[in-house]
């Protein structure tokens, strides 16, 4: 492959220096426009002819060009995918673009070369030629039959990365915010995330995801600000969703990306292939880490909204879970929301020194309509 | 023949005669002459595309060199430069955004919309329909200076101290909406939605303008079926545009409403600056159906009349008919069609209905059909032809070369699997630049160049003509080209350096390369701009018809107060008969009967020689107002 590539690219050199040296002795013959007293061709000058021959240059010049660039810096397109879907459309982006390719090779070819061809001569009179249905029909139906075999494979594969998440799903929620992500995993007691209301988020009593506390499910989740893990080899289902303005999840490795809008959750599920360790060893840099960006303008600093994605295997994605403080125990003092006959489902989050006062916490707790003022 | 109130007009224009002399307001400022509203159409269009351009230099500078110190930018763009304690000055981020939404916003909409269609559809309308004037002079002038103000308002927030608009020209709420979100969204914002308005209401008066002109002020003989190309693309965008710009009005409404009177159409469940707002159960989604339905119209509202354009210049200079001249006029109107229910493959990945995806990628991808056919049909009009590559023929040949390589990746970006990684990246900014951008601006500079003879009685300098367009159609691929490939390696869009995320921190090299293409491309346009300035006021007199072309407004004298010295010409021939076999000349206009030419007439073309006695006989009712 390389080497026919190779040989191509010499001939197209080839080429272009003898357009280029044609279009040099050309150039040198252009002088002011001769009044000439035919009245088919008073307004060509000279340079005709250096045009027709330059489009034809240019376009071989071209040919060089975009195969060489695209040797040169194929290394960094499409960073290997990590996942299961994204093998999947990788693979049909490279038969898209290889569809489009020979589109862009052969019209542009002809374009080009009948400009060239068919540049202005004296004396000789275009062919008169204003319609054949025949080839419009042709050339109507040929797109058309491509178009509709992308469309059916792109329809495929579109509807299966789409589909509803299997039910073993790893959940975990990724809120965007200016300027980060915030990750909330449910928890491993019941592994199901809690309520939230937008109406109670505080980010100075450190409840930045709005968690409702009257939901027992909350008990045992747990942020984590600082990385998000993820299992390998286990469908992964991210609940997306955004607090302030327009977001999105992209995590390029993983051909994932999904806006997180406030007020309307989204999702997107994937199944990771590697774990960072493994892709470390594959890439051979020990600094390697997936990444999350994000690729909806939210804002000054929207170009740094990155959060690092770490893909831990099985083993070692349950440790991790397991070693992670719930928020409840982080924060004890969220006890105080949590309603009174839930108290002492949640008292064993607390941590093991704290000895809060039950009778104050309940008092605070039914007191609903304080707590909503003291956020604002 | 549905040509109606012509006689009328005429009757007014010889009154008009009577009163003599306009007074300089009225002939060059208030203007209800289209040729005068053309113009100043044309040198508004010009004046924004070099302050678009230069803010996408500033931008650039920031992408290609993210070091660069930009303190010697300090005089001209003040506070949004920030000084270290070195003195290195840095652009501010913010600025930055704003920035790129004024750069899209004035591209877009100013340049492309109004200094595209506004200067050809006012000067060509009337002149290849053969009628006096558009059908309403006073609207048309009320079109040109609602622009006019909607450009005053654009221009001046960015002067304002929190800065222009910053959200992305598609102004997504809730960053358009909140303040507190980004300082762009206050008074600039503010601004941008004014200038909007008053940009739609523009927008229409001239649509609806020019739509009525096509359908009733055409002269005798010129049915549908013997209209130019151009006329067809211009009919078609206004029909866009009236049609798509009352949703982008309304969607700026609601915006307004949003930010300013409490209401919640797009505003949800927001927790910003430390306070959870009381807006519940909008939908910031519901804005993006709003927008892009217009938004994407838009996009054929920008490249329909470059093609039209396209269209005219190729069959003049290659000396041949348009080919399949029928078949341009149903992929236009497919095109026009396909237009309004593909807009959410702008969306695949904002959270819509998978299902809706689905739909919107079938339709999205048969559009693709009828632009081929467009390609595919200015080839092979180029085929045997006699190509004279007047500086119009170059931009020409330069705009399909475009819309072929720009609309094949749109086969890509239409497909919502693959959307997924490349949506909001790099190679959705080529694509649009390419296929939109710079194909529109270059059906833009061919129309300048072709009817620049007919509208200042003047030739521009051919030769520097040429070098326009070596460089601008050079770097031009030079800077969008290799941007597909920062696209597919994932490089997001609107940020302001990518040095942070390992996975963006390649490609150096490649920004570098392209801001300083971006910077030829943007310094190459002085020379047209000095070739256009300078052959307004010194360019060779031009002849009536300089580039032997067929359609009627190359019967009248170069510019002058009306249209045409004494009647209107009658139509007889379609304005596609380039070198007919047995012609004594490589062209016939419009205007020359078929018995006038026996020698060149076809079969079909002989029995219709009977009907021109007819066609001269058409009266029009004078009595119906106009």
């Amino acid at each position: 492959m390389t080497i026919i590539i190779g040989i191509l690219a010499v001939v197209f050199l080839v080429m272009t220096f003898m357009v280029l040296s044609k279009t040099q002795s050309l150039l040198k013959g252009i002088r002011p426009t001769e009044a000439a007293a035919d009245d088919d061709g008073d307004y060509v000058d000279d340079a005709n002819n250096f045009n027709g021959y330059a489009m034809f240059g240019f376009w071989l010049l071209s040919i060089v060009g975009v195969v060489w660039s695209f040797l040169h810096y194929r290394k960094d397109f499409l960073p290997e995918a990590a996942s299961v879907h994204g093998k999947e459309t990788d693979y049909w982006f490279w038969v898209s673009m290889s569809v489009i390719m020979v589109g862009f090779f052969v019209v542009n070819t002809l374009l080009f070369y009948f400009a060239y061809k068919y540049r202005f001569k004296k004396g000789r009179v275009a062919t008169f030629y204003p319609h054949n249905n025949k080839l419009e029909i042709i050339w109507t139906v040929i797109p058309a039959v491509i178009m509709a075999g992308l469309v059916f494979t792109g329809l495929k594969v579109w509807t299966d990365v789409m589909a509803d998440a299997p039910a073993d799903s790893e959940v975990i929620e990724i809120m965007g915010k200016q300027f980060g992500w915030q990750v909330r995993y449910p928890g491993v007691d019941d592994n199901k995330l809690g309520k939230y209301d937008y109406k109670l988020t505080n980010d100075a009593e450190g409840n930045e995801f709005g968690i409702d506390f009257a939901d027992e499910n909350s008990f045992d989740d747990f942020v984590n600000p600082s990385v998000m893990h993820v299992p390998a080899g286990r469908p992964v289902l991210l609940k997306i969703r955004a607090r302030d303005v327009l977001h999105s999840v992209f995590i390029p490795h993983m051909r994932v990306k999904m806006d997180a809008v406030p007020g309307m959750p989204t999702k997107f599920w994937f199944t990771p292939t590697q774990t960072t360790e493994q892709a470390r060893i594959d890439l051979g840099n020990p600094d390697f880490n997936f990444e999350i960006a994000c690729t909806e303008v939210c804002g000054r600093g929207h170009f740094a909204m990155k959060l690092i994605l770490v893909v831990d295997d099985e083993a070692s994605y349950e440790k991790w879970k397991r070693e992670q403080k719930p928020l409840l125990t982080t924060y004890p003092s969220f006890i105080d929301k949590v309603p009174a006959n839930l108290k002492a489902k949640a008292m064993k989050y607390l941590p093991i020194d704290e000895t809060a006062s039950p009778a104050v916490a309940e008092e605070l707790a039914t007191g609903g309509t304080g707590s909503q003022a003291a956020l604002k | 023949m549905a040509a109606v109130a012509p006689q009328a007009v005429e009757a007014h224009a010889h009154e008009e005669h009577e009163h003599h002399e306009l007074s300089f307001i009225r002939k060059y400022i208030f203007s209800e002459d289209h040729k005068v509203i053309a113009k100043q159409y044309l040198i508004s269009g010009i004046i924004w595309a070099v302050i678009g351009g230069l803010m996408s230099v500033v931008f650039r500078l920031q992408l290609g060199f993210p070091n660069l110190d930009m303190a010697w930018l300090k005089p001209v763009l003040g506070q949004w430069i920030s000084l270290s304690a070195e003195g290195v000055g840095k652009l501010d981020p913010n600025f930055y955004l704003a920035l790129v939404t004024m750069h899209g916003t004035i591209m877009v909409f100013f340049v492309l919309t109004a200094g595209l269609s506004g200067t050809f559809s006012n000067f060509l309308i009337p002149l290849q329909i053969g009628a006096r004037d558009m059908a309403s002079g006073f609207m048309n002038m009320l079109s040109y200076w609602f622009f006019f103000l909607s450009s005053l308002v654009m221009f001046l927030s960015i002067f304002v101290e929190t800065g222009p608009a910053g959200g992305g020209w598609v102004v997504y709420p809730p960053l358009s909406a909140l303040a507190d979100a980004n300082p762009g969204s206050g008074i600039g914002m503010t601004l941008w939605l004014v200038s909007m308005a008053l940009f739609i209401v523009s927008s229409l008066l001239g649509g609806i303008n020019y739509v009525t002109t096509v359908i009733n002020l055409r002269t005798k003989g010129m049915s549908f079926d013997k209209l130019p190309l151009t006329i067809w693309a211009f009919t078609f965008t206004a029909i866009l545009g009236i049609l798509a710009f009352p949703v982008l009005f309304s969607a700026a409404l609601l915006l307004i409403f949003d930010r300013s009177f409490g209401t919640s159409f797009f505003l949800s469940e927001i927790y910003v600056n430390g306070q959870a707002l009381p807006n519940q159960g909008g939908s910031p989604i519901l804005f993006q159906h709003l927008f892009w339905f217009l938004g994407h119209p838009e996009v054929y509202i920008i490249i329909l009349p470059a093609l039209g354009i396209t269209s005219e210049v190729i069959a003049t200079n290659s000396r041949k008919p348009i080919f399949g001249y029928k078949a341009m006029i149903f992929s236009m109107a497919g095109i026009m069609f396909l237009a309004f229910i593909v807009w959410a493959h702008h969306m695949f990945v904002t959270g819509m209905n998978p299902f809706l995806g689905s739909v919107f990628m079938l339709l999205t991808l048969i559009i693709a059909v009828p632009s081929a056919v467009k390609a595919f049909n200015y080839i092979t009009t180029l085929w045997r032809g006699n190509i004279v590559f007047t500086p119009a023929m170059l931009f020409a040949i330069g705009l399909v070369s475009f819309f072929v390589s720009g609309g094949l990746t749109g086969i890509i970006l239409g497909n919502s699997a693959l959307d997924i990684q490349l949506h909001d990246t790099y190679f959705v900014v080529a694509h649009f630049h390419i296929v939109m951008g710079a194909a529109a601006i270059f059906g833009m500079l061919a129309g300048v160049y072709h009817w620049f003879p007919k509208m200042f009685g003047r030739m521009m300098n051919a030769k520097l003509g040429y070098v326009h367009f070596w460089l601008t159609f050079i770097s031009s691929y030079l800077v969008f080209f290799p941007m597909h490939y920062i696209g597919i390696a994932g490089f997001p869009r609107r940020y302001y350096q990518w040095s942070g995320f390992a996975t963006f921190d390649s490609y150096a090299d490649l920004n570098a390369f392209i801001t300083v293409a971006a910077i030829i491309s943007v310094a190459a346009q002085s020379v047209f701009i000095g070739n256009f300035v300078y052959s307004i006021f010194k360019g060779k007199k031009a002849p009536a018809n300089p580039w032997n072309s067929n359609t009627l407004e190359w019967t009248t004298d170069n510019p002058g107060h009306g249209n045409w010295v004494g009647e209107i010409p009658t139509v007889y021939r379609w304005p596609y008969d380039y070198s007919k076999p047995g012609a004594s000349t490589d062209f016939i206009p419009q205007h020359i009967p078929y018995s006038a030419t026996p020698e060149s007439n076809l079969a079909h073309e002989n029995e219709m020689i009977a009907d021109e006695e007819e066609i001269e006989k058409i009266k029009f009712d004078a009595n119906i107002p106009d």
